[in-house]
């Protein structure tokens, strides 16, 4: 597209005043070294560029430049029907892929006013919570090869394979499983898979105690962690910071517990899992607290899980079951319609917030009554979360920022969308 | 408080329209009296053409276009939005640390906005609206006034237009040189 406004200038940072998320050097000294980190760094975990100034070792400016992945989710949504649009959810936040697909159904469930079936509701916890463990799992692998540990590294994904096999087993797609459906989810779990899952626990467990002796008491990783990257509660409330990274900080702020829970976390009765602390240190080990947690909620989940239908029963939202497609003239209709034109969502405004691997997730969605949304906006953790950066980077060492990049945990389609 | 001009309930969510110039006191307010201590999100919505016929696609004539201008769409007439103004800007506050109760509760504050019109920067109350306020005017062309560092975020530096405006064209890319025939 041709440029239309000013051309290309970069801005000096002189010229700029100081903001909350960007760090400037104070002072003008000429043997300042301005490098950039990534925006190919393996470090950085995605396409990132980190615009780093450098005082020898110490880190005295920072900004970040985003937008790299960024592909335009919201406007394409806009141009589609809800139930076309739940493809594309789960390729921004891709760690924690199921939560943005919740997160988008549940959305559009309430602005419908349906109700989902209890079944579905259990199974969509079952699989928010494997999608957290495989969240959490790559950021502990990943994190800790950014601090010179890689044998974690080849621990951690051996166990995320497992629990993508297990979404493989009940929907044929490893990521991106676009499982969940408006109004439930799209099909039943298959027959065995109940068994495979339990088998699944006992080893998750064994290998969050293999990690925890990995790392746990190794002075190398302790040095590198304990007391790096601070974080003050209230700072974290002021950045907007939600999720394990708040919860690292002392705040018991956790969405699957906070006024109830949503979904079947209210009949599950989860207590937030909280690290004091706020350093390195409290974050990473706020995630492998919450891998148990999500161990024992899956085992909750497979213990109680209730019979019923795992979709609602209303034809003007829901498609069809196949069979019936073949001796029913009305839900061939139904059927046809619904791909064709979609459902229609009365108009208004709703938040439906989640809480997914790196905090709330939230779909504001604006409806006009019409069968595609008017404006869809994402409320994604990481974008928020990277702003305390530059705050938290003030003064350290170079190595130590690549740490606390690490801990903040932001996932770059989360960022851009 | 007399400035609420409109309160909006929607499926048990809260939205309260005020005018624009008391944003900056409404959210200072409901931070230091309230206990709203997060704020989690901001959302513009560009309501031109609102359940009408959706203004804008690509139709570029011989002397170049105007991609903001909602009259150079092909489709002629612009339909009413739905509220006062063109955009919504909306605040989604929640409160966290302040609770004791164990009810954390949402609110949204919403301001009407035409274009060419501006809204004060909430860094100053809530930090953590830096980068939403730059992706707003990246994406919708708001301007937050008093914002140190209003420079677009996920667009690169040099792009045109504001991609999330209903009148910005989707689907097409112009044709270079094709009107020099």
């Amino acid at each position: 597209m041709a440029a239309t406004e000013l051309p290309r200038t970069w801005p000096t940072q002189k010229v700029l005043q100081p903001t909350p998320s960007e760090l400037y050097p104070s002072s003008d000294n000429p043997d300042l070294l301005e490098i950039n980190l990534g925006p190919n760094h393996p470090s950085t975990h995605g396409v990132l560029r980190v615009v780093t100034t450098l005082d020898g070792e110490i880190v005295v400016g920072l900004k970040c430049e985003v937008g790299y992945v960024h592909t335009g989710i919201e406007k394409n949504i806009e141009q589609k029907t809800y139930w076309k649009a739940i493809p594309y959810v789960p390729r921004m936040d891709y760690l924690s892929f199921f939560s943005g697909e919740t997160a988008f159904c549940m959305s559009t469930e309430k602005a419908l006013e349906l109700e989902v079936p209890r079944r579905a509701e259990w199974i969509r916890v079952l699989f928010q919570e494997l999608a957290r463990l495989h969240s959490h799992l790559v950021f502990l692998g990943t994190g800790s090869v950014d601090l010179g540990g890689i044998a974690l590294l080849f621990y951690c994904f051996r166990a995320r394979d497992e629990v993508l096999d297990l979404f493989e087993m009940v929907c044929g797609a490893r990521m991106h499983p676009r499982y969940c459906q408006v109004g439930g989810v799209a099909e039943d779990l298959p027959k065995g898979f109940e068994a495979i899952c339990r088998k699944f626990i006992p080893f998750m467990r064994n290998q969050l105690d293999q990690y925890d002796e990995l790392i746990g008491a190794n002075p190398i990783w302790l040095g590198r962690t304990k007391g790096v990257g601070v974080l003050s509660p209230e700072f974290a409330m002021q950045m907007g910071l939600t999720g394990p990274n708040l919860r690292a900080s002392g705040v018991p702020y956790d969405l699957r517990s906070a006024n109830g829970g949503y979904g079947a976390y209210r009949e599950l009765d989860y207590t937030p899992v909280v690290e004091q602390g706020g350093d390195v240190h409290a974050r990473f080990r706020v995630r492998i607290e919450e891998m148990r947690a999500s161990v024992d909620l899956i085992e909750k989940v497979l213990d109680g899980m209730p019979g019923g239908p795992i979709i609602a029963d209303d034809r003007k939202v829901v498609l069809p079951p196949r069979h019936e497609l073949h001796t029913s003239m009305e839900s061939l209709i139904h059927h046809f319609k619904l791909v064709t034109e979609g459902f229609t969502v009365p108009a208004g405004e709703v938040y439906a917030p989640i809480e997914s691997a790196r905090g709330e997730f939230g779909f504001h969605l604006i409806a006009d009554g019409g069968p595609k949304p008017w404006r869809v906006r994402l409320r994604s953790p990481s974008l928020v979360l990277l702003q305390s950066l530059a705050p938290l980077c003030e003064g350290v060492y170079l190595a130590d920022l690549i740490a606390i990049l690490a801990s903040i945990d932001p996932v770059l389609g989360d960022v851009d969308r | 408080m007399g400035v609420i001009i409109r309160r909006v309930e929607h499926r048990g969510e809260l939205t309260l329209d005020i005018p624009v110039d008391r944003l900056l006191d409404v959210c200072g307010f409901l931070r230091d009296h309230e206990g709203y201590d997060l704020l989690s999100d901001v959302t513009v919505v560009d309501y031109l053409g609102y359940q009408g016929e959706v203004a804008g696609y690509w139709g570029g004539g011989s002397d170049g276009r105007d991609i903001n201008h909602y009259s150079h769409s092909g489709k002629g007439a612009v339909p009413e939005a739905a509220g006062p103004k063109r955009f919504a800007v909306s605040t989604t506050l929640c409160k966290v640390m302040t609770v004791t109760d164990g009810n954390h509760r949402r609110l949204r504050i919403r301001v009407w906005l035409d274009d060419n019109e501006s809204i004060s920067t909430l860094i100053s109350v809530y930090p953590s609206a830096d980068f939403h306020e730059r992706e707003a005017f990246d994406l919708m062309g708001i301007t937050f006034e008093g914002h140190p560092n209003l420079r677009r975020i996920l667009m690169p530096d040099d792009w045109g237009g504001h991609p999330q405006r209903k009148d910005y064209p989707i689907g097409g890319e112009p044709v270079q040189f094709s009107d020099e025939v």
